[in-house]
Formats: structure tokens, sequence, C-alpha cells
């Protein structure tokens, strides 16, 4: 990133953060406990990587849809073209309803209605966004799904053209453009989420009688093929 | 979706080949004709020309440029949805491959593997799939025909009948009645009666809340019928009187001319009457050959019909076992269908059938519910593998999850079928 963007950026950044008054400024420990919410799909601190979502490291002062090896929807990758960059007030606005900002956003999450909750999760966030050299010094993040799955399932490769054939029973609902009204997006996962997720259906222990069913009758091998098939579909 | 030049170029010419050498076979590509551009066609016809790709020609034959999904039309009534929200065009198919001809099917001769249409010309395939939805069976209601449809609106058939309905719920004088007379088995969209009365109900008690509905049912009982009446009781009390089998519900006459609808002998005088007739396999399956009795008789494996290996019969037209009629059913069976079909052509892989099927209906404002079932194919039948339905006293929250869930299905199962 060329120096001059760079300091550009940190600067705006700087009067965001001083404009925002400190009575109005979140608890980074309530924060903590916010981005529960969010830990399925991101990671943030030390060693964070891209997942369902990208990593939130550096996230303030950053361009939407700015990060390089991540697959964005066409929505975000829009307004992050259209000039949207991450700070105080408008993670705030996307915060309290996604689809405000991005209407075709991937992001499946029907935003956090308390102002409060918003402001902690800011604060949090707001600490992975120095220096990265300074990130060390918090908290390992914890896992972001925990699953007691068979590593030997894991490790299955899926046959996409398969996949392909089964994911026509997932797209009945599921658009395969990724877009998410009332029903979440499911392109673009790391294989490996998608398997435990699958096998947390099948198991009966994520909640929901439609997807416990069509994934109760899906065998590791098929799951395996979805998870190929999703993973790698062409927009 | 854009429908580009060069696509709709592509269209074109193809057809006018196509229309131009009728006799032609055993050369070129093998050829799929598709009559109806419903949820089971236009998923068909889609699915065929997408994984194909290009190495199989696919004709779809649907008279109408406009597609108003049924699924759906009775939030239209109750005004959560307007009327063009239902609308689809077909240029998307148009644009992702598929020859889309506007214009009647009349006639299939099945010896010279020809599909005549009513503009004139014919059409030949080496494999013909028919998804032309449904008819109603002639004297199903005393006293009704297709000639009352104006006076006695079905409304069965998403479009102008449903707006017709619309229009004469909206003129009902205050206090005035609304009568159905339900459909027996088998029918299109099981919940579909219910969720009309539902919406009916909604709008009623806005704008009309001393009116009453009474419905005729020929069944003993219908689809989600403890959910229906719960909701019934909890947000339309007193204003629906349903009379099932057992008080006469089967019963039913009814005069257009002079709005009476006679219930086991009882003459009451209404002011709209929505007559919902039992159904048939829409007409161009019985032209064909295909059916026995009202439907075509199906194989499980691959939607092809019992009467010749080269004529499939998707969703509500066909008889293929314990799949509801659905525009999800039929969504479901086009996929395996063209799985097949593609494969009996090209000789892709043919993957084993899986069908599905989910029923959401909207009760009042975000109480929605839903039932659904997995499938698999026996050499006998369609059957069930295993189902859910939405349980009474559900949260409030739950039933609004489910109401927006049913919003994603539609905006995922229309841009599954029409790109």
């Amino acid at each position: 990133m060329p120096w001059l963007r760079q300091h550009g950026i940190a600067v705006v950044a700087f009067f965001l953060a001083t404009a925002v008054a400190a009575d109005e400024f979140g608890d980074p420990a309530a924060g903590e406990k916010v981005f529960r919410k969010c830990r399925a799909c991101h990671q943030v601190g030390e060693g964070a990587k891209h997942r369902i979502g990208p990593h939130l490291n550096g996230l303030f002062g950053r361009a939407a849809a700015s990060h390089e090896g991540f697959r964005y929807s066409k929505a975000l990758a829009r307004v992050g073209d259209s000039g949207l960059e991450w700070h105080a007030d408008t993670l705030d606005d996307f915060l309290e309803n996604p689809r405000s900002l991005a209407s075709g956003t991937r992001m499946s999450f029907p935003g956090l209605k308390k102002e409060k909750d918003r402001l902690d999760l800011i604060a949090y966030l707001r600490q992975f966004s120095d220096d990265p050299a300074d990130i060390p010094e918090a908290d390992p993040t914890a896992s972001p799904v925990d699953h007691d799955l068979d590593p030997a399932i894991l490790a299955l490769e899926g046959d996409p053209e398969y996949g392909e054939y089964l994911s026509s029973e997932c797209k009945t609902c599921h658009q395969a453009s990724g877009g998410d009204d009332g029903i979440p997006s499911i392109v673009f996962w790391p294989e490996e989420d998608f398997v435990i997720a699958m096998h947390a259906y099948k198991n009966k222990k994520r909640p929901h009688p439609v997807m416990q069913m069509l994934a109760g009758r899906l065998n590791t091998e098929e799951i395996a093929a979805l998870a190929a098939y999703f993973a790698t579909l062409e927009e | 979706m854009s429908f580009n030049r060069r696509a709709f170029l592509g269209t074109s010419v193809a057809l006018t080949a196509t229309l131009a050498a009728p006799m032609v076979r055993g050369q070129g590509k093998p050829r799929v004709v598709v009559v109806g551009g419903g949820a089971g066609g236009a998923t068909a016809a889609r699915y065929l020309a997408k994984d194909s790709k290009g190495a199989i020609d696919v004709t779809l034959i649907e008279p109408t440029r406009r597609y108003y999904t049924c699924f759906f039309s009775n939030l239209y009534l109750g005004g959560f949805k307007q009327m063009e929200d239902l609308g689809h065009s077909y240029g998307g198919l148009a644009a992702s491959g598929v020859n889309v001809v506007h214009d009647w099917a009349v006639g299939v001769d099945r010896d010279a593997k020809t599909v005549s249409l009513a503009g004139g010309g014919s059409l030949p395939y080496d494999k013909l799939i028919l998804s032309p939805g449904i008819d109603f069976v002639e004297g199903a209601v005393e006293g009704w025909d297709l000639s009352a449809q104006n006076a006695m609106p079905h409304a069965y058939k998403a479009g102008s009948q449903t707006e017709l309905l619309k229009a004469q719920l909206m003129a009902m004088p205050q206090g005035g009645t609304f009568a159905m007379v339900a459909p027996p088995n088998p029918y299109r969209c099981p919940p579909g009666p219910y969720e009309r009365v539902s919406m009916v109900a909604h709008f009623l008690k806005q704008n009309n809340p001393t009116a009453k509905i009474i419905v005729a049912d020929p069944k003993p009982k219908f689809s989600k019928m403890a959910l229906f009446q719960e909701g019934w009781a909890d947000h339309y009390e007193g204003m629906v009187d349903w009379i099932g089998e057992d008080f006469g519900g089967g019963n039913v006459s009814v005069d257009p001319g002079a709005m009476t609808v006679t219930i086991d002998g009882e003459v009451t005088k209404v002011d709209v009457a929505n007559v919902i007739p039992a159904m048939k396999a829409g007409r161009i399956a019985d032209m064909a050959g295909v059916t026995d009795g009202n439907w075509a008789p199906v194989n499980a494996a691959d939607m092809s019909t019992k009467a010749d290996p080269d004529v499939y019969v998707l969703g509500d037209a066909s008889s293929q076992g314990d799949m509801p009629k659905s525009g999800f059913s039929a969504n479901s069976q086009a996929k395996v269908c063209a799985n097949a079909v593609r494969g009996a052509l090209t000789g892709s892989k043919v993957f084993p059938a899986k069908f599905s099927n989910t029923c959401w209906s909207l009760i009042a404002t975000n109480d929605g519910v839903k039932v659904g079932a997995t499938y698999e194919a026996t050499p006998e039948k369609i059957a069930k593998v295993d189902g859910f339905i939405s349980q009474t006293g559900e949260s409030s929250d739950l039933r609004k999850a489910t109401y927006e869930e049913s919003e994603g299905w539609y905006t995922g199962i229309t841009s599954d079928m029409l790109g």
C-alpha cells in the first residue's frame, strides 16, 4: 500500500476516532462478549484468518471489501469501490443492518439493534486496528466453531460434480448468487466450515427442522461433495 | 440477468432452423421440448441448457409472456404483495440458452415425436417434458363451469383471476359474505385454500370487520389444519365458518347468476364466491395420451411416464406417489428429470434421485408456518422418507422467522427456475 494512502487513512481514522465523544465510546470487554455472535464467521486477533467472513484485523480506515484473497459479494465489492471505508460511524450503520449499506451482502446477520452493543463491539474491534505489531498483547481468539467431528470426515475430498447435482436441492432456497434475504448465503464457505455445519444439522445439534431433515439423509461423502462444490462455485 | 443481443439472435436462429426442418432426425444435437414454463418446466429447461453447456437443444413452449407465480398469490389477496412482485419474465431463460417459444402446444404425435403449435408448425423432440400444471374437472361443482369464472372466480391459476378475486373482495359490502368452495384431494398446493382463507380474513378484518367467510369443504380434514384453526381463532375470531365433509361440505351447488351457494340443502346469498373445483392434469398431458384418469402416472426414478419412456411429466400434472402438488415439488422433480434426460442424451453421469418439498403458509402478519418432507424413488412411487411440521403454540419470533424464510425461499426458487 502506498505510503501516502496509508497515512492519509490513518489521519482520517484519527479524526473520526476523536470525533466520537469519550462517553459515547463503548466498553471493549463488553464488546468481546458481543463478538461471540460474529465468531461463527469472523476471526480477529493474532493469527486471525479468513473463514466464512474475512478476518477483522486492521479494520478501521480500510476500504470495504478490500482484502485481497477474500471473495466478497458483488454488493459489498461495489460499495467498497464506491468509496465506503470502515470507521466508527460506517461500522455503526452496517452493524445495525448490514443490508442497509450493501443490500446483497452475503453476511447472513440480521444486525445489532441495541446501540450499546454496537458501540461496545466497535470498541472491541478497534483494539485490533492498530499497527499489526501491537496485536500480540491480545488474548488468543477462541476457535470459531466448536466441534468433535472425526478428522477423517474433515479430511474427505468431495467430488464437485456430484456436489453440483446435490446442490440443486439447496438452490431451491439458497441463492446461487449468494444473495441473502430470509435464508442465509452458503456460497464460498471454507470447506471445513461447511462440513462442520452440515454434520451439526445431521446430528441435530443445530436447530432447524428443514436443515436437520435435509442434512440427515446426506452421507459423509455427499456432504464433502457439497462443500467442495460450494467452495468453488463461480459467480 | 441481462437479455443480450447475441443470446436473442441465437435463440431466433435456432428456432427458425428447428421449424424449417421438422422431420430431420438422427443428426445434430439431441432435442428436448418442454411444455409449460412454471416451476417444473422452467426449472427443467434451465438446468438442461445450463448443465449440457449447449450440447442439447432445449425449447420451452409457454403461451404467456410474463409468468405470475401461483405461490405467494394469496399474499397479494391479503395485501402483503403487489401483483408486480409475483411477475417474472422469461428473458433470463432465453439468455441462458433456452429457445423460449410463446405459443400453445396443441398436440403431441408420439410416433412421429413432434409437438404441434397453435401458431402452426411443429417441433420435433428426442425427449418431451410436459409440465402443464392443472385444469379443472368439468361438472365437479354443480352449477359452475369455466363460463362462470368471472362471476365466481377460481383464482387458482395466478394472474387475471387473482386480480379479479381481489377486486371482488374489495367491492364487498360491509358485513357481506365471502364463500369458498374447496377442492377434493388431490389438488395443487394442499394448504393453498386455507392460506387464502387466512389472507381474505386478514383483508376483511382491516377493511370489513363484520364480514363473514364460509368454506364448503368436501374433505374431513386438510393440510396444517390445527395450525390454521389455531390461527383463525387467534387472529380472526368468529369470522371463519369451515364446513367439512361431516357437516355436508361436500354437498354443494352454486348459481352464478343469482350469486347463491347451496351447502347441504341450505341456500346462502353471497357477495363473493371463490369456487375451486376438482383438478386434473393440464390438457396437453391428456392429448399426449399419457394420463390414466385425471393424472399422468410416472416412474419415480426419472419422472418418465408409464406410457412412454421418452415423455416425462412434472409437477401438478403427474401422479408420482407421496409428494404434494406444489411449486417446490415440481422444481425438485425437474432437477431429477433434467439430470436423467441429460444422461440419456449425452451420456453424462446420472445421480440417484432425491426429492424434497417445503410449503410455507402465511396466517397473519409475521405469522408463518411450514410443512415439509424428503422423498426417495422406489420402484413403485416417490416415497416419503422424513418430514416435519410447525407446531401449534410456537413463539411469535419463530413464526416471524418462518415467514422471513418463506420470502427468502421465494427469491431462491424464482431465480433457480428462471435464472
